[in-house]
């Protein structure tokens, strides 16, 4: 199971079991949920904005490794950033695991979430790693309509 | 346990033991090998492999009996003709019908719940009725009574379940009131592997005027059916379960309910004459069979039937019954397991979680090692918020799985925990 480890990093295992910002938001939050009906996951994201910057963010919901730790280490990425910045950061992220193989320098662009580059190979999880972020990006346009993987 | 009836075929001794390492060399299937490995398939409530006898059956009929049915004066359609009726008969005789004609091909089991409700259940029930289904339904035979009832402004009961999956039968009871219409009811839970003491249940609605629905998807694979004996009033099942083709499957029901229904959808096949002003429709099952049926698909679902029947159901039963229990006991000993459905009445399915580690990785963990398991909600929603569980891993066997295999499960079950727990 070698090449498990590779999906199933350190970081990842370490959210998963101890997942960040995993509480509902304070204050005026926006809200947006995310269900994956191939698993059952269900994912809330709590988004609070102060102007352009993404102020606090955080999630509630239940998951697999791959969702619950992709939207934990996403919390984590996308606070203080601005909502261009933080539609980059996806839109890169969304790549790095679906695409061929992203340019070194743009996985290095995400940081942390890197962790996840390995998803790429197992297309049937990319919906895990994206859910918590289509959510976001619900919330984000003021959607209240929850988001499907399907 | 009745026994299937006529089903005794040379090298297959009913009451022998069931020669799992030749049926095993008839499913070319199970000597791939999947990420490097050799395969285990454990969805089998999912869909079943299928074996050389179907494969070959489908591929003769397209390569020298191709042609359409009840159509053609020329041999190759009589050809056809006789094996598509042929095959309607060896499911009359695989569920213990009375007559061919109580057979009517559909695509699956989710048609045939679909084609009752929308022709007995649409005539049968109005304003304030009530259909009375159970717990542990599959989707399947949730949703289209649902839909009937939101059209008809009927009610839905459930009956409930118990915290080891099974029917609570005197709330069923209890439920079965002056307004119940009709009752559905699954022979065994495909997510829990319950079997449903389904004889005990008809005759408690028939008591009181209620006809039955049984859903044997799950159970017609595993379970010696005999509806005659039952004295259900529809009996729906799956080709692709029973170890036969996809698209195809088969809805039992009885002559005079039959002969009552409204048609279900309007095509050639289902009349007898037509003009524009008005069309006469042809007698059950026809009526039910509008356009070009599956064709080849009968075809294939009947020699899956002579194949089961040259093993004999009762010796599949015994070593899918066996490996069952042998898999409870293996996987029981694994550190933060827990069962989902403890039923005492069970077979050929396992459902399990693990502490703290979520089926989908399990799912993927296994896959590298080449088991296949299904790991989800199972099409059984209501059940898993029943359990408190977002979804479930589920191994499910059938006749060519062994106690390696389960082994291998077991194994590769402690290696997902030592990965999560590192
Ligand atoms: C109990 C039960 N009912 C109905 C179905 C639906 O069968 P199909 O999808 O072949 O129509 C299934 C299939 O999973 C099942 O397990």
């Amino acid at each position: 199971m070698s090449d498990l480890r590779e999906l199933y990093q350190e970081v990842i295992l370490d959210h998963y079991r101890r997942p960040r910002n995993f509480r509902e938001a304070e204050g005026d939050a926006r809200r947006a949920d995310g269900f994956n009906p191939l698993c059952g996951d269900r994912v809330t994201v709590f988004l609070v904005m102060d102007g352009d910057i993404v102020r606090d963010v955080s999630f509630k919901g239940v998951g697999c490794a791959i969702s619950t730790a992709s939207a934990s280490l996403m919390t984590e990425a996308l606070k203080g950033k601005t909502r261009a910045e933080a539609e980059t950061l996806f839109t890169r992220f969304h790549d790095m695991i679906t695409g061929p193989g992203a340019g070194s320098a743009e996985t290095e662009s995400l940081g942390k979430l890197a962790v996840f580059s390995g998803v790429r190979d197992y297309p049937v999880r990319v919906k895990c790693a994206t859910l918590a972020w289509h959510a976001f990006h619900a919330a984000l346009e003021g959607r209240g309509e929850p988001v499907s993987t399907e | 346990m009745k026994s299937a009836s006529g089903f005794a075929a040379p090298g297959a001794r009913q009451g022998s033991a069931l020669n799992v390492a030749a049926v095993r060399a008839d499913f070319p299937i199970l000597k791939d090998s999947v990420h490097g490995r050799p395969l285990v398939y454990l969805d089998n409530a999912a869909t079943t492999q299928k074996p050389r006898a179907v494969t070959d059956a489908v591929t003769d009929f397209y390569a020298h009996g191709n042609s359409n049915v009840h159509r053609g004066v020329h041999w190759l359609s009589q050809q056809a003709t006789e094996r598509y009726e042929a095959a309607r008969a060896s499911v009359q005789t695989f569920l213990g019908a009375r007559s061919p004609e109580e057979i009517v091909f559909v695509r699956g089991a989710t048609e045939g719940i679909n084609l009752v409700a929308q022709t007995y259940g649409r005539a049968r029930v109005g304003p304030g009725d009530e259909v009375l289904i159970t717990a542990m339904e599959h989707h399947s035979n949730i949703v289209p009574w649902q839909m009937l009832c939101e059209e008809r402004g009927a009610m839905l009961r459930v009956a409930p379940i118990n915290d080891s999956g099974e029917l609570a039968v005197n709330e069923f009871a209890r439920l079965l009131s002056p307004k119940t219409r009709l009752a559905a009811i699954t022979h065994m839970s495909n997510a829990l592997g319950t079997i449903n003491p389904v004889a005990q249940l008809v005759e408690t609605a028939h008591a009181r005027g209620v006809p039955v629905l049984v859903d044997g998807a799950q159970a017609a694979a595993h379970l010696s059916v005999d509806v005659s004996a039952l004295d259900c009033d529809f009996y729906v099942f799956s080709g692709h379960k029973v170890y036969g083709p996809t698209g195809i499957g088969a809805l039992y029901g009885k002559a005079a309910h039959l002969a009552a229904m409204p048609p279900y959808q309007g095509g050639g096949d289902m009349i007898l004459d037509v003009s524009f002003e008005r069309t006469i429709y042809n007698k059950a099952p026809f009526k039910f069979e509008a356009g070009t049926p599956h064709i080849s698909g009968a075809i294939g679902l009947a020699a899956a039937i002579d194949y089961i029947g040259r093993w004999g159901k009762n010796a599949i039963a015994e070593h899918e019954t066996a490996l069952t229990r042998y898999a409870l006991e293996k996987l029981a000993g694994i550190d933060g397991l827990r069962f989902i459905g403890t039923a005492r009445e069970r077979t050929s399915v396992v459902s399990f979680v693990l502490e703290g580690i979520h089926p989908h990785d399990i799912g993927t963990v296994l896959d590298q090692e080449g088991i296949a398991i299904r790991t989800g909600h199972h099409c059984a929603q209501p059940i898993m918020s029943r359990f408190g569980v977002p979804a479930t891993a589920r191994a499910s066997l059938a006749m060519y799985n062994t106690r390696d295999e389960i082994d291998a499960l077991a194994a590769a079950l402690r290696a997902v925990v030592r990965m999560f727990n590192r």
